[in-house]
């Protein structure tokens, strides 16, 4: 057993448990601060203090194995606002940026941001290629952000990093990567119905014969 | 951080990469399709006496069902006609869609653009919008859109993956949509896996005969909600977090959904909401933890819409048969039952026994990988985790030799990742898996429309299923990336649907709670005893000592 505080308050629980079970086990019920439970959707995030330790670290409730004489606290919820916006209508540029998140010009380069990710992404990083106007460089630097926004949380110039770093990708997705011309080409094929007879012959195909066009078929290599 | 793997296991790891340079040669070979069913009807819980029961209440009596939803359906509901204050509706819509992940915000989007006000919808969720299995997707979605490829093989690949259970007309409609989605969602700024030239990279998956898969790394689900869920708010539909629908209302004089009470989680208080159509999109039911397995799932997944669903008269099928995901992490503890992606397999990852021996095909279909690998543990060529638990090798270590160093961290980041966290390189040591349990193959059953039917192929008027909740498109197995197909086909034509409905229509449904009386009597009749309550909503992991020494006070 190790002992955790979790708000400052004192619990024994099994070793080797995730925060998030080791709080289960102590006999707290989540309706908040626990999500997909695997790393993915940033309800989790969790602050805390190891035993002799001044520096705080970060984490995810639901990936991090508790430490005996850890300090923590769930911070599940950010109050961030996100202006609506619509994609079509903005270039992949700083100047959309600037336009809803103005904020990016007050970033002090201090780095909270960085340290502050449970995902271990170069946060302010990104920050700087969006004010470089490179929007490429920043969707993926921020392709694993999971919007828990522990970032926004430290950070001093109060920047929105989880919304910005969201228009910035689909930004990058719809105006930078080339579209697939293969997609469009079968999207026009099926809505002139090229294929409906031949689903007409499959649909009306006895069980046996299916199963064996099936069984038969060639399959792809990887 | 000491090593997870201990001596023991350290010992056990060198047979596989004593065998690794033999086997970097070899393919398990494929089953045919006799030899597949003989390994899923010896293996796979789906065939276990002790796994299911009948039913015995509601318009699906007599079906066979897991035992975990037999105990959600043969329970009381939370609250009951008499005590509920019907008269003041606190949201008056168009449209009420219960659930918030990419079934559900796919239906409110396209909703939207079929007319209906923003304002004029409502979602609802139990936890956060976007809190759904949906977000932990990983490997792909499947889409027929190469040259090479057709709808048609998407169509056969799906219905053989289904052992031929599937709805036909369902399954047309999923493969028949999906290149249309591929193409919504590049327009709405998803970044896709793509070559230079904008050629979607498209990878192999199990039971598929053509490269399908469409990826944004080993974090397609993740990618695909935060983008719709973004644009759900920059179209301004409102959204009620932490508030699940514990009951649907209906027309006493019709029979048709006319909305749903809600429950707000947090405050408990109750809320009613009066719709004109109402879309149930709320996924599936891992946290049951069906025959005792460990889940993939996410925290609200606890078949909620199942119980709604079947009290208003909706047909249940395929409600006898779920899919365990055949690699779910065995080892370290904590992220037991943690999805290990299908794409680990597309890439090369080869399945490998406790002496280093190839004993499946790594990409047949899901259940007859999960049988197999269920059968090497039962024969004791499983491998022993330190806390008795059972897994086999997965050679992820295979993939960098496949494809280059540098592949795993490229295409599995995630992955890498999770085990990272909990001291194991992937890259250089293989991974121990067992099957975990990953969706809800059956449902509500559905018509091409998205409606719920009743047991006599009636739909029932109000009423819209989308995503897993649904049934019929999968038949008795789902195969990777018809899911995240699924639930944006499906969500997108309920959204279309209903708004069809909601336009055409300009009378205000009655409501009531009326259909749970005749529920009720059956549940009397049988002797269910008034502690057995559902809706679940969410599963209970506190403590044995808590829970024995709790005084419930505030």
């Amino acid at each position: 057993m190790v002992r955790i505080y979790y708000m400052g308050k004192a619990y024994e629980v099994p070793e080797g448990l995730t925060i998030m079970k080791a709080l289960e086990y102590a006999g707290f019920r989540f309706i908040r601060g626990s999500g997909c439970r695997g790393g993915f959707c940033g309800a989790c995030g969790v602050i805390y203090r190891n035993p002799g330790e001044y520096k705080l670290q970060v984490g995810l409730a639901c990936q991090t194995v508790v430490k005996d004489g850890m300090y923590l606290a769930i911070l599940p919820y950010s109050p961030m606002v996100k202006p609506a916006y619509k994609v079509e209508e903005l270039k992949p540029d700083l100047g959309s940026i600037l336009k809803y998140f103005p904020e990016i010009v007050r970033c002090v380069s201090c780095n909270a941001c960085t340290k502050a990710c449970p995902q271990g992404l170069e946060v302010m990083e990104a920050i700087q290629a969006i004010r470089q106007n490179d929007i490429k460089r920043a969707a993926i630097l921020t392709f694993d952000c999971i919007s828990c926004g522990l970032c926004s949380t430290r950070c001093p110039a109060e920047i929105r990093h989880p919304l910005i770093f969201q228009l910035v990708r689909r930004l990058y997705g719809k105006y930078l990567l080339p579209k697939a011309k293969h997609v469009e080409q079968r999207v026009k094929e099926i809505s002139e119905g090229v294929w409906e007879a031949e689903f007409d012959r499959l649909m009306k195909m006895p069980i046996d014969e299916l199963k064996k066009l099936y069984t038969e078929r060639r399959i792809e290599g990887r | 951080m000491s090593d997870p793997y201990g001596s023991k296991l350290r010992e056990l790891i060198k047979i596989v990469e004593e065998t690794r340079p033999d086997r970097l040669r070899r393919k398990y070979r494929r089953l045919s399709l006799d030899e597949r069913n003989e390994l899923v009807s010896k293996w796979h819980p789906d065939y276990r006496p002790d796994t299911k029961r009948t039913l015995n209440v509601g318009p699906c009596k007599g079906q066979v069902v897991y035992n975990e939803i037999a105990d959600l359906l043969e329970a009381w509901p939370l609250i009951e006609p008499d005590n509920v204050d019907l008269s003041k509706v606190d949201y008056d819509v168009d449209i009420l869609v219960i659930g918030g992940g990419g079934a559900g915000v796919a239906a409110a989007l396209w909703a939207c653009y079929s007319g209906v006000e923003p304002d004029r919808i409502l979602l609802a969720t139990k936890l956060r919008l976007g809190d759904a299995n949906t977000v932990k997707a990983r490997t792909g979605i499947q889409a027929a859109d190469r040259p090479e490829d057709s709808p048609l093989l998407h169509y056969l690949d799906t219905l053989g993956g289904g052992h031929f259970t599937n709805k036909p007309e369902l399954v047309k409609a999923l493969v028949s949509d999906a290149p249309l989605i591929i193409k919504w969602l590049e327009d709405l700024g998803f970044m896709f896996d793509k070559s230079p030239s904008g050629d979607m990279i498209e990878y192999a998956g199990g039971g598929a005969c053509r490269r399908r898969l469409h990826c944004a790394r080993d974090c397609t689900g993740l990618e695909l909600m935060r983008v719709i869920k973004d644009e759900v708010i920059n179209v301004g539909i409102p959204v009620l977090e932490y508030s699940p629908a514990i009951e649907l209302l209906t027309d006493p004089e019709t029979g048709a959904v006319s909305g749903a009470v809600l429950l707000n989680l947090e405050t408990e208080e109750y809320l009613i909401v009066r719709a004109k159509a109402t879309i149930l999109a709320t996924g599936g039911c891992g946290r049951l933890h069906a025959a005792g397995f460990p889940t993939t799932n996410h925290y609200g997944a606890t078949a909620d819409g199942i119980v709604l669903g079947y009290r208003v008269g909706a047909k249940l099928r395929d409600m006898d048969t779920l899919q365990f995901h055949p690699t779910g992490a065995a080892w370290p503890e904590a992220i037991r039952g943690e999805l290990v992606p299908e794409k680990t397999r597309s890439l090369g990852g080869q399945l490998v026994n406790v002496k280093g021996e190839l004993f499946i095909y790594e990409l047949e279909p899901r259940d007859v990988v999960a049988s197999a690998i269920i059968r090497e543990c039962a024969e004791e060529r499983g491998i022993e985790t330190p806390v008795g638990a059972y897994g086999v090798w997965l050679d992820t270590p295979l993939i960098e030799e496949l494809r280059g160093s540098g592949t795993i961290k490229r295409e599995l980041p995630a992955l890498y990742k999770m085990f990272m966290r909990q001291g194991i390189d992937i890259t250089v040591d293989p991974i121990l898996v067992f099957p975990t349990l990953h969706y809800q193959n059956g449902g509500l059953e559905i018509d091409p429309y998205g409606r719920a039917l009743r047991p006599n192929g009636e739909f029932i008027p109000g009423l819209f299923v989308a995503g897993e909740v649904a049934g019929g498109v999968h038949g008795r197995n789902r195969l990777v990336g018809n899911s995240l197909a699924d639930i944006l086909v499906f969500g997108r034509r309920t959204g279309i649907n209903a708004a069809k409905v909601v336009m055409s229509s300009n009378s205000m449904q009655k409501i009531s709670l009326d259909h749970l009386r005749t529920y009720m009597e059956e549940l009397k009749t049988i002797g269910v005893p008034k502690s057995r309550k559902a809706p679940m909503l969410l599963p209970d992991y506190r403590g044995e000592r808590v829970l024995l020494r709790r005084v419930r006070v505030l």
